[in-house]
């Protein structure tokens, strides 16, 4: 056993930090700047950090699951405005059903709710998610996969990651099929990413709250010095830390694991996340003020993008029911 | 980046996991009865002698020089065989290593490993429990020999103790971190009595407090040099609030591990929010899990003890207080004449976020060293 990140995958994480630093959204009125926004994404396309779940020449994935949760977690740290989780989610999809790479950009569209992928013949209130730059989402046709085509997405909760609503579409198949331990399998390395997403939102959200408690002052003071807010933060630093180790489990489980074991995995690490993330993502806009209930301050960015994340896949009742149904306690009753 | 086994720690494990399967003492789960220190003396010493103790440690004290990982193996089998935990030991075994000199570490650490003899920590005292610094138990010298007065509390199996590592003022004209020692001092001599303090949960064998009223104990016997009792202390304390050196993770997953039982076997029983109460147990335990795997990853290269330890110590205190929290709703309190173990290991939990540096410290400490947010 050694969990720690070996120099490449450090080095991995450095860089994409770094592009995140020189080309992410310092404020909020960032987003609307859409020639910086371009340049990330370029960035991000450029380096081929979208294929890391594509297909080698023997179907294996051209990463491992800790590579993609790297790449998750700093994009969300630095509230990346561009597609990660929607078009390496497709990948995965196409690698385990076999078919051949998408033509062009793609995500993937999940049932209503978010719970699931979603499913040809009940895609009434399905939503693609991460939408930025598709063409096109996959869903599931019984055990194959299809493609349906996307207009331009709307942001709902999430200010850096667009959705769309499907509405009623056609979908063309695509070849390819897919079983239940691929659908586990893919739905272990969902929730893994999202749970790294989470956990570079938190990380975001501690820091921008920080630095907040450390020039704010009061009564003459820096409101940091007070042991009210102190502890706040060290509870948010303190849950963050935890949530990056089940994390970090959880991405190395998609492919170390059995399918059903990785989703084990999973489901243990976006429980803890997702309660994690709320909580830590509230303090951060706690401890800002009024400021933290305005538009301008990027507290409510994290938050927002923490809630999409959560419930990709299941937040925090479905999970501890599949946690529950692994340790042979049905149903999980009431939880999901 | 791996969470599974090398092949020599498969092996280790397949070892282990065949020792325990015939060595399991089969203790009632640990604090919430007496006999469970009662038998943990036999259990310390089977698990040395057969080779599963002291796995870091230096093979001089008796240690087997195993990378720290070895550990989490260990938890992970005795949790799974229903064993006992292992002995927590490891911040004495630590505090005397980094600050005792050879003769101390020749003379007292073989015997703490091996079991055969019996420690206590003599630190808290009534009017020093978070301030520690202001404490008031002196140590006078007398040619060869410091003779101790004062009152020492929260002195954990001090009834069984054959040895008390004491922190005791030696100087009084220096700023009081500055005039502590620290001292091995024998427990059974006439100068000192001590008195077991029953806890919430009813047992009697974990709390206890010591009178020194003129013990004795030769100036050998000082740990480090004089004043340097305050540095000791904070080793002990940071690898005290660690779970990897606890061996904590093992007490909780035995734990969960009875109320899933409990639950898988009579389901129809337990209502969604008990079951939801369990399900957050079994999450938080694994949480702890993982997370000792990756702090005991991060010291392959040697130890380092920073202000993580606080980290570490306010998630095992959220973790025992979850597991605390599914115990009394599976258990239902002991009503109706049920076991009422759930409850003592409830009750029990509660003293976490005490021991070793209350929740309200550990907080201050991540505030100020990792987030570094002013004074």
């Amino acid at each position: 056993m050694d969990v720690r990140l070996s120099p490449e995958q450090q080095a991995l994480r450095d860089s994409v930090a770094q592009a995140v630093h020189r080309l992410g959204p310092k404020t909020t009125r960032d987003f609307d700047d859409a020639e910086r926004s371009a340049k990330l994404d370029a960035a991000v396309g450029g380096a081929g950090w979208r294929e890391l779940r594509a297909a080698d020449d023997n179907g294996r994935p051209l990463a491992s699951g800790v590579e993609a949760a790297i790449v998750a977690e700093e994009l969300a740290r630095g509230l990346a405005d561009v597609a990660f989780l929607g078009p390496t989610l497709a990948a995965e999809l196409r690698r385990l059903a076999g078919a051949p790479a998408g033509s062009s950009a793609e995500t993937v569209a999940l049932s209503a709710g978010l719970g699931a992928l979603a499913s040809d013949g009940d895609l009434a209130g399905a939503v693609a998610v991460d939408v930025a730059g598709a063409a096109s989402a996959l869903v599931l046709d019984a055990d194959r996969l299809a493609a349906v085509s996307l207009v331009a997405g709307d942001t709902l909760v999430d200010l850096t990651r667009p959705s769309t609503v499907l509405d009623v579409p056609t979908a063309r198949v695509v070849d390819g099929a897919v079983g239940v331990e691929d659908i586990d399998r893919w739905t272990a390395l969902g929730l893994a990413l999202t749970c790294a997403d989470l956990v570079g939102a938190m990380r975001g959200a501690v820091e921008l709250a920080c630095e907040y408690a450390k020039q704010r002052r009061q009564y003459g003071a820096a409101i940091g010095s007070f042991q009210a807010v102190q502890h706040l933060l060290a509870d948010a630093h303190v849950m963050t830390e935890g949530s990056r180790s089940v994390a970090l489990h959880a991405a190395w489980a998609v492919d170390a694991l059995s399918p059903s074991e990785a989703l084990a995995a999973a489901a243990v690490a976006k429980a803890y996340c997702a309660r994690a993330a709320r909580t830590v993502c509230e303090t951060s806009i706690q401890v800002h003020g009024g400021i933290g209930n305005t538009w301008e301050c990027l507290a409510h960015v994290f938050l927002r993008r923490a809630l999409l994340s959560s419930d990709i896949l299941g937040g925090v009742g479905p999970s501890l029911a599949r946690v529950l149904d692994h340790h042979g306690i049905g149903g999980g009753r009431g939880l999901r | 980046m791996d969470f599974a086994d090398s092949a020599p720690e498969a092996a280790f494990r397949q070892r282990l996991r065949d020792w325990v399967r015939d060595n399991n003492p089969g203790l009632p789960a640990s604090s919430t009865d007496d006999a469970y220190w009662r038998g943990q003396a036999a259990w310390h010493r089977s698990l040395y002698d057969a080779g599963f103790f002291g796995l870091s440690w230096p093979k001089a004290v008796g240690g087997h020089e195993l990378p720290c990982v070895y550990d989490a193996i260990l938890d992970a089998e005795l949790a799974a065989a229903d064993a006992p935990p292992r002995p927590s030991l490891g911040y004495l075994v630590q505090g005397i290593l980094e600050h005792g000199s050879e003769d101390i570490t020749r003379r007292f650490l073989p015997g703490i490993v091996n079991g055969r003899d019996r420690w206590c920590q003599g630190f808290s005292e009534p009017d020093a429990g978070s301030d520690l610094a202001s404490l008031r138990t002196r140590a006078d010298r007398f040619g060869d020999e410091f003779v101790i007065t004062g009152h020492k509390v929260w002195t954990s199996y001090s009834d069984d103790a054959d040895w008390c590592l004491v922190l005791a003022r030696t100087d009084h004209d220096v700023p009081k971190h500055k005039g502590i020692s620290a001292f091995a001092v024998p427990m059974r001599q006439p100068g000192i009595e001590q008195r077991p303090l029953k806890m919430i949960n009813g047992i009697t064998k974990e709390f206890g407090e010591v009178m020194f009223d003129g013990a004795r104990v030769p100036a050998a016997n000082m740990i480090g040099e004089p004043g340097d009792g305050w540095a000791l202390a904070m080793t002990v304390v940071s690898h005290e609030r660690e779970p990897g050196e606890l061996g904590f993770v093992a007490r909780y997953a035995k734990t969960v591990n009875h109320l899933v039982g409990e639950v898988g076997e009579h389901p129809a029983e337990y209502d969604s929010e008990q079951v939801r109460d369990l399900a957050w147990a079994i999450v938080e335990a694994e949480m702890l899990r993982l997370h000792v795997s990756r702090r005991l990853s991060e010291r392959l290269d040697g130890i380092s003890h920073g202000p993580e330890g606080s980290v570490d110590k306010l998630l095992m205190t959220w973790t025992e207080q979850a597991v605390g929290h599914a115990a009394l709703s599976i258990g239902r309190a002991g009503h109706g004449g049920r076991d009422d173990t759930p409850l003592k290991v409830y009750l029990y939990s509660r003293a976490q976020s005490v021991m070793g540096g209350t929740s309200q410290i550990q907080r201050n400490l991540v505030a100020r060293r990792i987030l570094r947010l002013p004074a």
